[in-house]
Formats: structure tokens, C-alpha cells, sequence
């Protein structure tokens, strides 16, 4: 059929979803078509829209022609295979699974892979991070998928065609079902390539419609009915990934952590907070105990009730950080005069001075206090604070993850190795399959413009890059108009480049339109995000001209403050303001939310 | 086969019928490229893929650590990016004061080490991008460069070492030099990228009056051997010169052409090549010749299929006849008869020697060309304080090995105490074999490599060397060399006994090389790993001792025995034994 080509003009859509409807409606058989239309009026009754799931990329007819390649062999097959496809007038499409979203393979419905083996009978270099997708924890179920695997192989080696085996077996014990069987070619493998794609795409043919019983199931997905979740009812979110960023040699811990938060209902926008109920280190709370000359099993009346002092300790209080109150109470039972020296009117500096770097269990050990129960000690705590994260996915590009980017604390203070509480029991203690308690924060002063064509200047060294990574694929996954531009920074290239290669991908794909970075231990002179504002201070200021929004996240202490005074220069220089005139113009941006800062 | 006057896959063809990296070379406008932009770029320590083609005749090679690639995948980050830099060392000859440059780059812009290369110069490892820059113009203060170092051009040109003839190297090696210079790329890129000096104006078509704008179709290789030493294996050189002696002067050289190692696995039109001597030519028209055979091969070559763009192609697929032909036309002269000479063999020979001219010279083994510091031997120190204080040269072997050269009499004890001082070992400490083994960089750094080569001989050879005890010939030189996939930079076709990787641990080995380089080897085990190996090799060994015949090299021995038939020429190399 051939209907008056649609343009965004001619109807509501806008341009890529007019594209993409005339793509599949060129597609329909005339029988199809009119199903589609039964199948919208349907919908349309039943005042449902249909679930993205189903609209997504393209989702039905076409054959989809994955090859693994590390030398072009499966690369040209899979190739030809696509080119034989297109020729019987099948919708096909062939991609290396280096650049392939994994995420679109829920939505496949007809698959092909073409994959050779290499190494002692690895994947590819380029298909190894679809393989480890494909066989890890994340895995989706692939019912309603098909599929057909061809191996390209050297029977020389001990490992024949091994990825290609695991690929076909794996997809089947995913749900997927086997519509042709697989072929293991030797380094002759031309003609059985040949023949085995023909054989392949007659079967791909008999399903290359999408079948209605199918279609239908995907309107089932509605609205969640979630549970809320806060601080008292935390949700217990299963760690799917807990890596190092930082590559070999580098001198700084950041993890990158992926949770599931499958079934909690949670949900949350880019720039939301993650909150983190953490523990103490056992080592710690025993050190502590000991030093107290307690057993640890006395019971205590505490925030949940009638527990253990371990159990209080280790779940309960701050048992690390000193605080004011504690040193008080504690000056008091001790009676020890340099404690008491500090608590006096207006010696609140020097008390802070003393606190700086030094642990509950160094004043405990300093100033003994004989006789105290249980109950007096856990009575001078605070209550362990949860810890927050900025969230650094997004959402709508992973409904069911959250993602972290969290920096290790340790540090070295008074003759002791110190280990921040949150930080590095995600760090030393939690792994893949465990779960840690967790509940959103809305961040509602760190957002992104609601027209979604306004252009965004975001600063973030470090981990302060966290919301970043929500901001882009965001912007991504909403198809944004709007120009990005990041700043980002931390020690050297090589180690500490977090997220390197996705943002590479976004610069390639557009979807980042500038990235300026600095790294301080690199060269010489050390550079920061603030010098390269200023390197590009004309085209900053342009951007701020043309209404960008600037996002400032990371260390509070230095670097939020640099990068302030940076962009009042910029302002005063660009705009050839005075001083004042210019720290007004950044006020200004900061009243009307164009101007965010989210900084610890 | 290419009937004579068929120029379907050569030069003049439109770019699109050809590789695509004819278009690149062509596109570069003169090898430039965007490099420069390239170097400029922050958030990639990477080049683009077209201008990797074209550093390569800065002497320039992007690589990656692939044992970090996919660790760092995992971690978000882009392969560990580095790049080796070869230096142009023609004849392998510098001096202390270069020395000392090259160790210093080697340990503030490099992985701090040196590695000598089959091809008789230096290469540095794990150059970061933003080091480059620096790195070349360090070597270019030294008076040293890189151009032409790799890439489809006429690579290092090699020269025999052998320091007992110092009369004959001296005539032979400014001979080398100038056929080095002679063949050079005559672009400014070289100079604009990586010396910051402003493009002369514009004269595009002169630029390369010899290359053109998309140079050879391949890399280009020629060495001059001095018998009776062939250490530069001059049967693999694309164009070899064989000196010859007469009355102790220097009469001039036989010419031999169409020699190469690289082949493919899986691909029997491709194979090694030993060359062909095609006559004999008097010093004083070695430029000129050599430039006519590099012209005959720009404009024959096949430029189609890389795997087959080398001469020993064109010469096979056209005939030997041909090429005389049209060489001798080209030159407007006729080679004269080739003369006779005599090689022993194509190993080096250690420890120290008087020249004739009275200067010593003293031959230090390096395992695989390695020079960095150990516990047990602080090389690249002992060397460096060497050159401190040395008045000669140095001289890098077409074995991977260093020459001491032109020593005073009263400064031998001298250079003596500083080799025991830092324990650089006495070559006589370790086996023949070892001595005489070679192995190619391959892993970490190779982006070809399929196995290790440089980090496992010496293992491998532990174990070979316990045979040979066993067996009663521990000071036999038997000649091993292993690369770590089938392009053969370590010559391993030539070898007695070769190994080429084809995975982790599982290697192709071959038997029946001439001990002095004179005959290929043929495959003998496919794919198989160190027990096989050792399995194969114990009985042979074994039974070689027992069965030789007065000074039979191993090589031969293999033959005899029946256990591969003889390589007569690269075209048989991959029949059936
Ligand atoms: C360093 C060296 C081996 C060594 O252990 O010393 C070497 C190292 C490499 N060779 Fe080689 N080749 C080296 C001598 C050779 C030789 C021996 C010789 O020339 O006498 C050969 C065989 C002779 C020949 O050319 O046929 C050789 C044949 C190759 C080939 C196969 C060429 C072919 O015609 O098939 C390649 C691959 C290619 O060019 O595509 C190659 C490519 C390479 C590269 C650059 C890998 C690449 O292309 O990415 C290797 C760099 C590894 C690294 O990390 O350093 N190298 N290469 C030698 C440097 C010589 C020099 O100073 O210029
Ligand atoms: C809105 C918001 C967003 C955040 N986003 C992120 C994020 O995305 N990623 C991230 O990693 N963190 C983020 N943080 C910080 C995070 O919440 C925690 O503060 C951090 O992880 C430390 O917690 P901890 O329990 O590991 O360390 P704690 O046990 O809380 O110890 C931290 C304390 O140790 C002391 N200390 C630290 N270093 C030294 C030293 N060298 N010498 C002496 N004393 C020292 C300081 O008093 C510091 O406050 C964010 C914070 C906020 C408020
Ligand atoms: C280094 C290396 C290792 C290999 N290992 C295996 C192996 O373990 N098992 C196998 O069946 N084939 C192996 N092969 C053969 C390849 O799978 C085969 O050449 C295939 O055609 C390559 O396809 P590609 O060009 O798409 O990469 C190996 C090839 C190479 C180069
Ligand atoms: S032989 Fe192969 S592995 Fe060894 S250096 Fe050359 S290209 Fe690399």
C-alpha cells in the first residue's frame, strides 16, 4: 500500500515519529494494515496508550543481524545476510555488538547472530561486552523473541566455534526460541554461510510479522502501585554492579554502582538523591567495645528497641565522627580537664580543631571513663545519619536501576587508618547479589529546564559528574533539542577519566555537544574546571546569552567556590560589566533557577 | 599470476578499484592528514583511524595495553592508548652522545626501556599522545629521526656489523646511509607536526618526486651483508647487497631481490620469500639501483590486496625475467655476472675482537633486545654509564644485539669494570641457543600479536636447553625464533626451528631453516602448545646427537631425517611436508 507520505506538517506527530510510522506503514501488507488500524481504534476504546515497550525502536518485522567480528569474517557474513534479507523484502538491519544498546534486546523480535571465537576460545574483543551482558545478572527474558546463531570458527583450536555455541545456547535458556539450528563454519566457510543464511531467513520470513496475540500482550504494562519507601522503610535494592572507575595506577577509589530497584515502585527525576541506611565496620564497633571494657552484649534501649550495644552500635549511632554534644557529655563523665578546657563558652574553634581527624574511640581511649553502662555511652551518640548519592542514571533510560558513582573515603589521621562509614562499607563490604537499604530524595533545586531545547551548561569534577550522567541520558532518551556542555575534571587522563567512553559515545552521537576537560596531576602546572571556563570564556558567556542553564555539583569547599568566581569574571569580562553589575547578572541566573549548584 | 604488462591492480588505477588505504595515502595530502588536530584532542588519548596509517611514516604506531582492555572496558574507560615510536637508524650505528638521549626519553616519555629491533634501531613503548611531541623533538636535538621508520616506504636500511672487517664497514655503511637518505619521503609533514615549522609554500607537486602521493604499496625493505657473516639475513630483504671482497678492498656488491617473511595463516597465496640474486653492481651505482627497483615496485605493486603488495609478489606473479628485464631498461645498463662469496652463518658472534685497525670491539648478548634494569643486571644503568664515558659507537645487530665498537686498547679495562659492575653478563654464560635465539616483541604491545613471543621464549628455551643436555650437546647453536603471530619480525622462517603464534599458548612450529639463513624451513606442527612441543623436539634432539654427521646443522640434519622435505622456493612453502 502506498498512502499520501506522512509529514510532521500533515499530522500531529512530530518529525521522527511521522518518520517512523510511514517507515512501518510502507512495511504493513495490506491485511496487516488493517489489523494496525483495529488494533489503534482498539487501544484508543480502551483509553489506553500503548506502553513504550511496544513503540520502542522500531519493535516487530524486523530482523535484527547481530555479529561479533574481530577480523571482518563475521562482519561480511552478517553483512551479506542483511543485503540477502533486504532482497526478499524483509526489514533488516546488521549491528557490530560493540555499538549495540543492549537495552533495546527485550524489545527484539527476530534476532540473527553472526559470531566468530577468538583468544582460547573467547568472544571477539569487540563482542565481549554484549557476551558478558547477554550471560550476566541483567539478562532480560527473551520470550517473544527468535533467533538463529551462526559460528565462525578455526576447528584448529581446541575451543571450536565456542561463542557462538554459548550465544545460541544462552538465548534459548533465556526464553528465546530457535528457529533454525546453528552452524559451526571451519576458516572455509563461504559456501555453509551461504547456505545456512537462506535456510535461516526462510525461517525468519515465516515470522517476520509481528503476531497479534503478541502485540496485544504489550498493552498489559500499566501504572505501578509502589510502596513508599523512606528512611523507617527503606527499600532493600539488590547490587547488580559494584566497580572501580578509576583504572590501574590511580591514586583515587570511585565506584560505579548499579542497584535494582525491580519491584520497589520507586522512581525518581535527574538530579534526585539517593539516601543510603549504611553500617559500621565490625572491626571498628569491636575496637570501640573493647576500649569501653564492655562485651558488646549488653542490651540497650535504642531507635529500634531493645537490642544488643553491638547490634546499636553497628546499625544505630555514629560511632566514628565526633561530635560537639559528645564531646561535652564526655568532658562531663571524664572530668578530664582537656576535654573540658574545649567545652567551655566560645572554645568552639578549638573543639573543632580537636575533633578534626579524630574518632569516638580516640577520646575514649584518651579519657577513660570508669562505670559507664551501656545505655549511658549509646544516650551520647547521634543517630547514624543516612548517607546521600546523587542519582547518576536516569529513570526513563533504566526504569528498573539506579546508579551511583561514589568515592572511597579513607583517610590517615593520629597514628590510625580511617574509613568513612557509607563509603566504604559500598567499597570493602557490599557485593554483586547482596542488598543495601535505600529511598529517594527529591532534589527539586537541581533540575533540568522543562523545554527541553534550552542548552545546559553542566560543571562536575570528580564524582560531582553523577547527575551529569542522569542529565544526558536523560536528554538522550527524550530525544532533547537542546545543546550540552560539560565540564568535567579530576587527577590524571589515563586513570581518572570517569565515564570516559560514554561520554565519547554521547559527543559522537551528538547528543553532547561540547566536553572540556581537566586533569591536575597531568601536566606541570595543574589545570581545573574553572581555567577551562575561563579558556572559553566568549563562547560560555554566549551560551548564557542564549539562555543556558549552568549546573555546578561536586566539593563544596573549593571547587564550588572557584568555579563561582570564575563565572562572575567570565560575566564581567564578556559582557564588560563591572564587578557588582556582574555578580548581579550570576545572582540574577541564580533567581531564576538558571543557575543550580548541588555540592558537599 | 599477473601476465607481464597487466597493471590492473597497480598504480594509476582510479583510487576506488584499489585498498582503502591508497585513498587515505592519497587523501593525506602528503602525510599530513589531521594529525595535528589529533594531538590536540583531550578527550582521546587515541588518533583517528586514518591518521594511525598515516603516523606510521612518522615511524609513529598507535597501540593499546591489550592486557588492560577489558578491565578498563569494564571501567568505563578507553583502551590504555600508547604509542611506539622506531627510530631511523641506518646501518644500527650511533654514537654515546645519542645513546645517552635515547635512554632518557626512554625513561621520562616511555615505558623506560629501550628495545633493540631485528632491523638493527630502537624502539620506544607506551608514548603517551601528549609525549609525542616531545619525543621527537628530543631525537631530532640528537640529530636523530623517526621518518620513514615504518609505513609504505623504504624502512631502516640494515648493514652487517661484523666488526672484524673494519676497512669493509666502513666503505659499506655511508653506503647504507645514503641509500637511506636517498629514499627518504621528501614531505614537510614531518617537520610541521612534530617540529612546529611553518609549510614552506606550496610545491604539492614536487613534494615526492619519487613516492608520489600514495607512495609504495607496501613497506620496502633492503640490508647490505658482508660475508661470510650474514647477520642481516639478507635473503628477506626486498633488496639485498652482498659485498663483495676483493684483494681486502670493497669491489662491489651482488644484488639480490624479492625476499620477505610475512604471511597469513589459512592463506597459501601468501608465504615467505628467500631473494633472488640477479647479478652484481659496483658500489658507485648502488643509489641509482636501488632507487630503480624501489620505482619498478611503486608502479607494479599490488595495491589491491595488502597481503600481497609486497615485491617478492610482484616478482612471483610476473617472473624473474621480467623484473631483470625491466630493471636493466629502467637503468640503461646490465648487471654484471654475480660474483662468488661464501656465508657461515647469521648469528652474531660475542664477547671481544680486534679489527684490524686495532680498535676492539666487544659484542654484549641481549635477550630479545631488551634493555631495561633488572635484580640480577642493571642494563640500561651499566649502559648508560658505559656511554658516558666510551669514544666510539654503538652498534645495534640484526640480531637484537649491542657492539661496544671502536674501543681504544687503553680504555678496554676500563669499559670492562663498569659491564662486571653492573652485571651485565658475560655471553658466555648462557647457552648457544639462547644466543643465537631471537624472539619479536608481541604482547602487551603488538596489536597483531596472537601470543607471547618476547615474555615466553627465554622460558621455552630453559626447557630446549635441558634437552640438550640430556642429550649430550649443550654447546650445539641450534637457531630458534618465534613471533608472535605469522608476519615473521623475527625472521622465524628462516630459523632452524620457528614458532609463529596462533592463540594463547599455541604456537605453529617449523623445522629445517639454513643455519646461515640460505634456506626457508617448512611448517611442521600446527597450533599446538609448549607440551606438544617439547614432545615433538626431545626425540629429535636426541636423536640429532646420536646421528649427525661432522658439523651437520640442525636444519640440514631435519631434512636428511626425513622429517620435512626441503623448502626450494616461498611458493612450495606451504605444500605439505
Ligand atoms: C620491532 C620489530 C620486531 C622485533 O622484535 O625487533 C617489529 C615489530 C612489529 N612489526 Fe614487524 N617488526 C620488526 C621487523 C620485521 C621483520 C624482520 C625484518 O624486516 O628483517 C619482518 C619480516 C620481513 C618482512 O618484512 O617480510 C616484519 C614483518 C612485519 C609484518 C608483515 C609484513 C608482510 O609483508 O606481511 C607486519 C604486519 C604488517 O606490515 O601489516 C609487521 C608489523 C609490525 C608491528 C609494527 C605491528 C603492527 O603493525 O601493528 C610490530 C610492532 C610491535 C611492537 O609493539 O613493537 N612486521 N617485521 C622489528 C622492527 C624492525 C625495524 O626496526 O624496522
Ligand atoms: C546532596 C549530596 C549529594 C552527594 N552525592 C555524592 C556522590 O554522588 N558521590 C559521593 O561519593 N558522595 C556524595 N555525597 C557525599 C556523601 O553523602 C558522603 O558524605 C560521603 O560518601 C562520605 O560518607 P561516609 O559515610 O563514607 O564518610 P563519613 O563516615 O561520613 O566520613 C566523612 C567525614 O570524615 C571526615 N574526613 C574525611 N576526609 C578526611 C581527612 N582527610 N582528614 C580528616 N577528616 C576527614 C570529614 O569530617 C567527613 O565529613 C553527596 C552528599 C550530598 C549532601
Ligand atoms: C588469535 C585467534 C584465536 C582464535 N581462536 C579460536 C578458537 O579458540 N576457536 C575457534 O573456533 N576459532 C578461533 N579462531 C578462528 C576465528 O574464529 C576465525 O578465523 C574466524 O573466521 C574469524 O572471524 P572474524 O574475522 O569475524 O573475527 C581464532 C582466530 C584468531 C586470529
Ligand atoms: S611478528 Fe606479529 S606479534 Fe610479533 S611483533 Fe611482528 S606483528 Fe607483532
Amino acid at each position: 500500500m502506498n498512502p499520501t507520505p506522512l509529514t510532521d506538517q500533515a499530522s500531529p506527530l512530530d518529525r521522527q515519529q511521522a518518520e517512523r510510522l510511514s517507515r512501518l506503514v510502507e512495511a504493513l501488507s495490506p491485511g496487516q494494515a488493517s489489523w494496525v488500524s483495529g488494533y489503534l481504534a482498539g487501544l484508543a476504546a480502551a483509553g489506553q496508550p500503548a506502553a513504550p515497550a511496544a513503540a520502542g525502536p522500531d519493535a516487530g518485522a524486523r530482523i535484527t543481524i547481530l555479529y561479533g567480528s574481530e577480523t571482518g569474517n563475521a562482519e561480511a557474513i552478517a553483512e551479506r545476510a542483511r543485503v540477502r534479507a533486504v532482497e526478499r523484502g524483509l526489514q533488516a538491519r546488521a549491528v557490530d555488538m560493540a555499538d549495540y544498546k543492549p537495552r533495546e534486546l527485550r524489545q527484539e523480535r527476530l534476532v540473527m547472530i553472526v559470531t566468530a571465537t577468538h583468544g582460547e576460545g573467547e568472544p571477539p574483543d569487540p563482542a565481549e561486552g554484549f557476551h558478558e551482558f547477554v550471560h550476566g545478572r541483567k539478562a532480560p527474558k527473551l520470550e517473544g523473541t527468535r533467533f538463529a546463531v551462526l559460528a565462525l570458527g578455526d576447528s584448529s583450536y581446541e575451543h571450536f566455534c565456542r561463542t557462538g555455541r554459548e550465544f545460541d545456547q544462552r538465548l534459548a535458556a533465556l526464553g528465546a526460541e530457535r528457529i533454525h539450528e546453528r552452524v559451526d563454519c571451519d576458516v572455509d566457510f563461504e559456501e555453509g554461510a551461504e547456505r545456512w543464511i537462506e535456510r535461516a531467513l526462510d525461517a525468519f520470513a515465516r515470522h517476520a510479522e509481528p503476531a497479534p496475540s503478541n502485540v496485544v500482550a504489550f498493552t498489559g504494562s500499566g501504572e505501578r502501585q509502589g510502596t513508599v519507601h523512606d528512611r523507617k522503610n527503606p527499600f532493600h535494592a539488590e547490587v547488580l554492579e559494584n566497580l572501580v572507575l578509576n583504572g590501574r595506577g590511580s591514586d583515587k577509589e570511585t565506584r560505579h554502582i548499579e542497584l535494582s530497584l525491580e519491584g520497589s515502585g520507586l522512581t525518581f527525576e535527574p538530579g534526585d538523591v539517593l539516601c543510603m541506611v549504611a553500617q559500621n565496620r565490625p572491626e571498628t564497633v569491636a575496637e570501640l567495645i573493647g576500649t569501653l571494657g564492655l562485651s558488646g552484649e549488653e542490651t540497650v534501649a535504642g531507635p529500634r528497641g531493645e537490642v544488643t550495644l553491638a547490634e546499636a552500635l553497628t546499625h544505630d549511632y555514629e560511632i566514628t565522627t565526633l561530635t560537639p554534644p559528645f564531646l561535652e557529655a564526655w568532658a562531663q563523665a571524664s572530668g578530664a580537664e582537656a576535654l573540658q578546657a574545649l567545652t567551655g563558652e566560645g572554645r568552639r574553634r578549638e573543639m573543632l580543631e580537636f575533633a578534626h581527624g579524630r574518632h569516638v574511640v580516640d577520646v575514649v581511649g584518651q579519657f577513660p571513663v570508669t562505670g559507664l553502662t551501656a545505655q549511658q555511652f549509646v544516650d551520647m551518640l547521634r543517630r547514624l545519619q543516612p548517607r546521600e548519592y546523587s542519582i547518576a542514571s536516569s529513570h526513563n533510560a533504566n526504569p528498573d536501576e539506579v546508579h551511583l558513582t561514589v568515592a572511597a573515603v579513607r583517610y590517615h589521621s593520629h597514628g590510625r587508618d580511617r574509613h568513612g562509614v557509607a563509603s566504604t562499607w559500598l567499597a570493602d563490604s557490599v557485593s554483586e547479589g547482596d542488598t543495601v537499604p535505600v529511598y529517594v530524595q527529591r532534589n527539586k533545586h537541581f533540575r533540568l529546564p522543562s523545554d527541553p531545547s534550552t542548552p545546559v551548561i553542566m560543571i562536575g569534577p570528580g564524582t560531582g559528574v553523577a547527575p551529569f550522567r542522569a542529565f544526558v541520558e536523560e536528554r538522550e532518551c527524550r530525544g532533547a533539542g537542546g545543546r550540552n556542555w560539560l565540564f568535567f575534571g579530576d587527577r590524571r587522563f589515563r586513570t581518572d577519566f570517569l565515564y570516559q567512553t560514554e561520554w565519547q559515545r554521547w559527543l559522537r552521537d551528538g547528543v553532547l555537544d561540547r566536553l572540556d576537560v581537566a586533569f591536575s596531576r597531568d601536566g606541570r602546572d595543574k589545570v581545573y574546571v574553572q581555567d577551562r571556563m575561563r579558556e572559553n570564556a566568549a563562547e560560555l558567556y554566549a551560551w548564557l546569552q542564549d539562555g543556558a542553564h549552568v549546573y555546578v555539583c561536586g566539593d563544596a569547599e573549593r571547587m564550588a567556590p572557584d568555579v563561582h568566581r570564575a563565572l562572575i569574571e567570565i560575566v564581567a569580562g564578556e559582557g564588560g560589566l563591572g564587578e557588582e553589575q556582574a555578580t548581579d547578572y550570576v545572582k540574577g541566573l541564580q533567581r531564576d533557577r538558571r543557575y543550580q549548584r548541588d555540592v558537599y | 599470476m599477473a601476465s607481464e604488462d597487466d597493471r590492473s591492480r597497480a598504480l594509476g588505477r582510479p583510487l576506488d578499484e584499489l585498498h582503502p588505504n591508497e585513498r587515505i595515502k592519497a587523501g593525506s595530502d602528503y602525510l599530513r592528514g589531521t594529525i595535528a588536530e589529533g594531538l590536540a584532542d583531550r578527550i582521546s588519548g587515541s588518533i583517528s583511524e586514518s591518521d594511525n596509517q598515516l603516523t606510521k611514516f612518522h615511524g609513529i604506531y598507535q597501540q593499546d595495553d591489550r592486557e588492560l582492555r577489558s578491565e578498563r572496558r569494564r571501567q568505563k574507560l578507553e583502551p590504555a592508548y600508547q604509542f611506539m615510536v622506531r627510530v631511523r637508524l641506518p646501518g644500527g650505528v650511533c654514537t654515546p652522545e645519542q645513546w645517552l638521549t635515547l635512554d632518557e626519553l626512554a625513561r621520562t616519555r616511555a615505558n623506560g626501556s629501550l628495545r633493540l629491533t631485528t632491523r638493527q634501531t630502537f624502539q620506544f613503548h607506551g608514548v603517551l599522545k601528549h609525549d609525542l611531541k616531545g619525543t621527537i623533538r628530543g631525537l631530532h636535538e640528537a640529530l636523530l629521526d623517526t621518518l620513514a621508520a615504518c609505513g609504505d616506504d623504504n624502512r631502516g636500511v640494515m648493514c652487517s656489523v661484523n666488526p672484524h672487517l673494519s676497512s669493509l664497514h666502513a666503505a659499506v655503511h655511508p653506503l647504507a646511509k645514503r641509500v637511506s637518505d636517498h629514499l627518504l619521503p621528501r614531505t614537510g609533514a614531518y617537520h610541521e607536526i612534530w617540529l612546529d615549522r611553518e609549510r614552506a609554500i606550496d610545491t604539492r607537486e614536487e613534494e615526492e618526486p619519487l613516492y608520489g602521493r600514495t607512495y609504495l604499496p607496501r613497506k620496502f625493505k633492503i640490508g647490505f651483508a658482508l660475508p661470510p657473516a650474514n647477520d642481516i639475513d639478507v635473503y628477506s630483504q626486498d633488496l639485498g647487497f652482498i659485498g663483495i671482497e676483493e684483494h681486502g678492498a670493497l669491489a662491489g656488491f651482488d644484488v639480490c631481490v624479492g625476499g620477505g617473511m610475512g604471511r597469513t595463516d589459512n592463506e597459501p597465496a601468501t608465504y615467505p620469500r628467500l631473494a633472488d640474486v640477479i647479478g652484481f653492481c659496483r658500489p658507485d651505482r648502488v643509489v641509482q639501483l636501488a632507487e630503480t627497483v624501489v620505482t619498478i615496485q611503486r608502479d607494479y605493486g599490488d595495491r589491491v590486496d595488502r597481503k600481497r603488495a609486497r615485491m617478492k609478489y610482484t616478482i612471483d606473479d610476473r617472473g624473474l625475467d621480467w623484473f631483470r628485464a625491466e630493471l636493466e631498461r629502467r637503468l640503461g645498463w646490465s648487471l654484471e655476472p654475480a660474483r662468488d662469496y661464501a656465508f657461515e652463518h647469521n648469528g652474531d658472534r660475542y664477547g671481544w675482537v680486534e679489527g684490524e685497525d686495532g680498535r676492539w670491539h666487544c659484542t654484549l648478548f641481549i635477550e630479545n633486545g631488551r634493555v631495561r634494569d633488572r635484580e640480577d643486571c642493571q642494563l640500561m644503568t651499566g649502559l648508560r654509564e658505559i656511554a658516558r664515558v666510551h669514544e666510539g659507537e654503538f652498534r645495534v645487530t640484526g640480531n637484537q644485539n649491542l657492539i661496544i665498537a671502536g674501543v681504544k686498547r687503553g680504555q678496554r679495562r676500563r669499559i670492562e669494570k663498569l659491564m662486571a659492575g653492573y652485571g651485565l653478563e658475560d655471553p658466555a654464560h648462557h647457552s648457544a641457543v639462547r644466543r643465537s635465539a631471537m624472539a619479536c616483541v608481541a604482547l602487551p604491545t603488538c596489536g597483531l600479536a596472537m601470543a607471547e613471543s618476547e615474555r615466553y621464549l627465554p622460558d621455552l628455551l630453559t626447557r630446549i636447553e635441558g634437552i640438550m643436555e640430556q642429550a649430550g650437546i649443550p654447546e650445539q647453536p641450534i637457531v630458534i625464533r618465534m613471533t608472535g603471530c605469522p608476519n615473521g619480525c623475527a625472521r622465524p622462517y628462516l630459523a632452524e626451528i620457528g614458532f609463529s603464534g596462533r592463540a594463547p599458548g599455541k604456537y605453529n612450529m617449523y623445522l629445517g631453516g639454513g643455519f646461515h639463513g640460505q634456506r626457508l624451513n617448512r611448517p611442521y606442527l600446527d597450533n599446538v602448545g609448549e607440551e606438544t612441543i617439547l614432545e615433538t623436539l626431545g626425540p629429535m634432539i636426541h636423536r640429532y646427537a646420536r646421528e649427525r654427521r661432522e658439523g651437520e646443522p640442525f636444519g640440514d640434519f631435519v631434512i636428511r631425517a626425513g622429517y620435512v622435505a626441503e623448502v626450494k622456493a616461498g611458493r612450495e612453502f606451504n605444500d605439505p611436508a
